[in-house]
């Protein structure tokens, strides 16, 4: 039971982080995308150099996970056109909506049930790049 | 309690945000929400006919299980953990969306995109639609969003993820800058 409460409870920790620090807010990313607050970039700046340091300090000290297992990160295939394509487009909907995929969801949770609209294009967006990706430069 | 109900600071916010990806990476688990939708699109079948959603998809269970966590805590924040704050936006931003006709905050979303009134308008679902599917779209196609490139990906020195999020920005600032003005 606890191999599945554990990550339900870092979930609502998720929900509860992204309510309060208002980064669910369309406001707070037409904001970030207009450069008119720190807001946004202090949250991203701020967990980056939590995480930065974190990383140097499992790999400095080969530290291993809760079951015991070393913690692998895997360094993710190098390309241009991939994320500089999707990227972009990924930003489109971004400033469009205010939200990322985890924000869709606790907003839904803060009572906004028109983020299915959201929700659903999302799912349709991923078929269609499962269906498209072999086309696509990468 | 006052600290909690009220809206966090940047760097309170950042930090919980950063533990949360290292208390995933010590639950053997590496923080990307976005994964969540190839998950569903897998669990409702589409690995029969397309074979980027073919793989076991209960290997993501814990991920949906974050999912379903990080409803909930918009839930609870929302109804527990709130002290009525409007966003506190900047002026030049709310002055610029003046402009396009959205008003100043009087909740946490803009009640002209988050209501049902334009939800059920025929604008207004073409407008949630293709926001989302360009998030799914190019979430998918970068391999990742904000959760996985941007924080796990920067936390880890990774270049790719740094050219992702480059490109998060240039479809951001041409959305914010030269398209949103047309279609608000």
């Amino acid at each position: 039971m606890l191999k599945f409460l554990k990550f339900i409870v870092a979930g609502i920790l998720f929900g509860i982080v992204m309510t309060k620090s208002e980064a669910i807010s369309w406001f707070r990313i037409q904001e970030m995308f207009r450069f008119q607050s720190f807001h946004m970039y202090g949250i991203i700046f701020t967990a980056i150099a939590v995480g930065l340091i974190a990383v140097q300090l499992i790999k400095r000290f080969q530290l291993r996970d809760i079951g015991g297992n070393p913690i692998i990160f895997n360094p993710k295939d190098m390309s241009i056109p991939r994320y500089l394509i999707g990227g972009s487009i990924f930003g489109l909907g971004w400033a469009m909506t205010g939200a990322c995929p985890g924000p869709m969801f606790v907003n839904f949770g803060y009572g906004y049930g028109m983020m299915l609209l959201i929700i659903v294009g999302a799912l349709i967006g991923t078929l269609m790049y499962g269906v498209l990706r072999t086309k696509l430069p990468h | 309690m006052d600290f909690i109900l009220a809206p966090w600071s940047w760097h309170v916010s950042g930090a919980v945000i950063g533990f949360i990806m290292i208390l995933l990476l010590f639950f053997g688990k590496s923080f990307g929400f976005s994964a969540n939708l190839r998950t569903m699109c897998s669990m409702a079948g589409a690995g029969k006919s397309v074979s980027f959603f073919k793989f076991d998809w209960k290997k993501q269970t814990w991920n949906l299980l974050f999912l379903v966590g990080a409803v909930v805590g918009g839930y609870i924040a929302n109804t527990w953990l709130s002290d009525g704050s409007v966003v506190d936006i900047s002026e030049n931003t709310i002055r610029d969306l003046a402009a396009l006709g959205i008003s100043a905050p009087t909740e946490i979303q803009p009640t002209e995109i988050f209501s049902w009134s334009f939800a059920s308008s025929l604008k207004g679902i073409l407008f949630l639609v293709i926001g989302g599917f360009l998030v799914g779209f190019g979430a998918r196609y970068a391999g990742g969003c904000t959760s996985g490139h941007a924080i796990s990906g920067l936390s880890d020195l990774q270049i790719p993820s740094l050219i992702a999020v480059v490109g998060f920005f240039i479809g951001g600032l041409i959305m914010t800058h030269l398209i949103l003005p047309f279609i608000l």
